[in-house]
């Protein structure tokens, strides 16, 4: 009944946070894009279908083909497809990563801490794209999803870190000795107890992941080691850049993809601190 | 602070042996004969025994006939020894050569954008706290800002800058009619070719340090000391420099945490400008699948990034009384 409540007030203050509408709105947006567009899509993403090369956006080519005669619409949903495919799975291995370790850090404490907190510590100070160009330069072929396991597997730090803390300090708490007492097994404290009491805080580090993931996919296919059956934003970009996009000035080749991006990071941050907002009354009404 | 820093440094030294096995293992251990793949595909063959060499290097380099834990110390020997191999983009070059050719621009390039957006974004973002109206246009602007990925801002500059209005070059370090030498024109042509990479890097990361700012400073006013100095009667000024003094420590902490990003970024800016730093030989040699020169950069940038945090644990206790007094400010 109290929780009922409770999540209809979160419901109340949710509807009525901008920050959190826009940027959700924004993330429908593309992600129906995402989903729908490669069906409306009449070309594939690397056919030579344009014989002229470059041209703007028209009619028959909503935005535009390359240097190549590539239609840029196809590529631009495609890559959009895949930018969220890394972003939900990449996203999402990096933030089950961290609650794991992290929960498992903080709960256990001693040792176990000791040598999960050194572990931590490591992966943060390796620039993870170091760690992911070295592995990706020596895979001939990668899929989309390899690049997910990539990313999900050396994005867990912070997350571990910032988990790691609040466990601990949950962990003191009467309503945590309590269950103990009564013989609760830790995996069940764990889940039952702890995590609904920072649901909001983990939801929080998803979203965080899921741009992060985003961005560094970019990156990763930017420097051409995305992948190599598929077509991706990042790709887009450094095919717009390699081929003289910007000396020939065909603007339509490189704006949607870094736009697309932008906006999507911009509106996951955006969300983050509306959610914020929902979730800290302490910040409510500023 | 002896813990302190005995601490840090163990975990340097932890992370310098994982990241050296890492670059040792992987070249083994991955699916296919990435070596047999590299000879087979380099441009080297037009060049009379070099092949021979280039097996007698791995030979030596890699000792791949002995047990592997002996080609484990071998690599490490070769490594202090300064050895990363032969360039195969760059034949005959060493890698260690190619690379410490390259390391001045990325310094050159790196150290400005990071400390002037760094000490620019939290000045204008605990300047913004609590300001309607700059609160407003800054923080929006921060949010896109950090958002944008770096390849596109740089992009975005090149095109505008560069080609509409062509006010500055977008490709090289420094004006292909030039050589370079001690003289006011080539050092004027080196800054106009590094202000645009220095610019895209450096508002992408101001965004992300006036947003962090402007938070820890909101979250700082409310704290209890604040209100405690405001009820004393303490000047507004007073008590924002205290905020501001307390809230530049997890910015400090923050700047480590996104080294590994930041160098990122700076790759693949570099990549943009065609800019001689690290990043752009990166991609050549991914382009020509150049793998002791992947490998070697790889090395460079984990030594840079080590440096760095290095620098940082000193720059924070020379900020934070608390952990030279043994007080123990930030663990680990």
């Amino acid at each position: 009944m109290k929780n009922k409540k409770k999540k209809n007030e979160f419901l109340f203050f949710a509807l009525r946070n901008k920050k959190l509408l826009v940027g959700l709105s924004i993330i429908i947006l593309f992600l129906l894009m995402a989903l729908f567009g490669p069906m409306l899509a009449h070309n594939k993403p690397f056919a030579y279908v344009n014989p002229n090369g470059a041209q703007p956006p028209s009619s028959e080519y909503w935005f535009g083909t390359t240097f190549f005669g590539q239609d840029v619409f196809s590529q631009f949903v495609n890559g959009l497809r895949a930018t969220f495919l890394v972003g939900i799975i990449g996203g999402g291995l990096g933030t089950l990563l961290g609650i794991l370790i992290g929960f498992t850090a903080g709960y256990r404490g001693g040792i176990v801490d000791e040598i999960l907190n050194v572990l931590t510590n490591i992966v943060l100070v390796i620039p993870t794209l170091a760690v992911l160009l070295i592995i990706a330069a020596y895979l001939q072929v990668r899929s989309v999803i390899t690049e997910c396991l990539f990313i999900g597997f050396t994005a867990w730090p912070w997350a571990a870190r910032a988990i790691r803390a609040q466990t601990f300090s949950l962990r003191t708490r009467e309503f945590v000795d309590l269950a103990r007492l009564s013989g609760m097994k830790p995996g069940k404290i764990i889940f039952t107890e702890i995590a609904p009491n920072m649901m909001s805080y983990l939801v929080m580090t998803f979203i965080l992941q899921f741009g992060g993931a985003i961005l560094i996919a970019a990156t990763l296919d930017f420097i051409g080691l995305g992948p190599t059956n598929a077509v991706s934003l990042g790709l887009m970009m450094q095919y717009a850049v390699l081929w003289g996009a910007l000396q020939f000035g065909t603007w339509w080749w490189f704006i949607p993809p870094g736009l697309a991006i932008t906006a999507i990071v911009g509106a996951l941050y955006t969300m983050n601190v509306g959610l914020d907002e929902v979730f800290n009354p302490k910040l409510r009404e500023m | 602070m002896k813990r302190y820093f005995g601490r840090k440094i163990l975990i340097y030294l932890l992370t310098f042996f994982l990241a050296v096995t890492i670059d040792w293992m992987i070249p083994r251990f991955m699916p296919g004969d990435p070596v047999r793949n590299m000879l087979t595909r380099v441009s080297v063959s037009s060049n009379a025994g070099a092949i021979q060499v280039m097996y007698d290097y791995y030979a030596h380099l890699f000792g791949l006939d002995l047990p592997l834990w002996q080609q484990y110390l071998y690599f490490w020997n070769s490594l202090f020894h300064g050895n990363l191999g032969l360039s195969t983009y760059l034949f005959p070059t060493p890698v260690t050569k190619v690379l410490i050719r390259a390391v001045p621009y990325d310094v050159f390039l790196l150290i400005p954008a990071i400390l002037l957006s760094w000490l620019a974004g939290n000045n204008f973002g605990a300047f913004a706290a609590r300001s309607k109206w700059l609160d407003n246009t800054i923080s929006p602007l921060g949010y896109i800002l950090t958002a944008t990925p770096y390849m596109w801002l740089g992009i975005l500059l090149a095109w505008f800058f560069g080609i509409i209005l062509g006010i500055f070059p977008i490709a090289g370090a420094y004006s292909f009619a030039m050589l370079p030498n001690l003289s006011w024109a080539f050092i004027g042509s080196l800054l106009l070719h590094w202000f645009l990479p220095f610019a895209s890097l450096f508002m992408v990361m101001f965004g992300g340090w006036a947003i962090g700012m402007r938070n820890m400073i909101i979250y700082e006013l409310e704290a209890d000391y604040s209100h405690y100095l405001e009820a004393l009667g303490a000047p507004r000024n007073l008590v924002r420099k205290y905020a501001f003094r307390n809230a530049i420590l997890p910015q400090l902490t923050g700047l480590a945490l996104q080294l590994g990003v930041i160098v990122a970024g700076a790759l693949v800016t570099e990549v943009v400008f065609s800019y001689p730093g690290i990043g752009y030989l990166l991609l050549a040699a991914i382009q020509n699948q150049d793998y002791f020169l992947i490998q070697g950069c790889f090395l460079f940038i984990i030594i840079g990034v080590l440096l760095a945090n290095f620098a940082i644990d000193i720059a924070y206790i020379l900020v934070d009384p608390r952990t030279r007094r043994g007080m123990m400010g930030e663990t680990a």
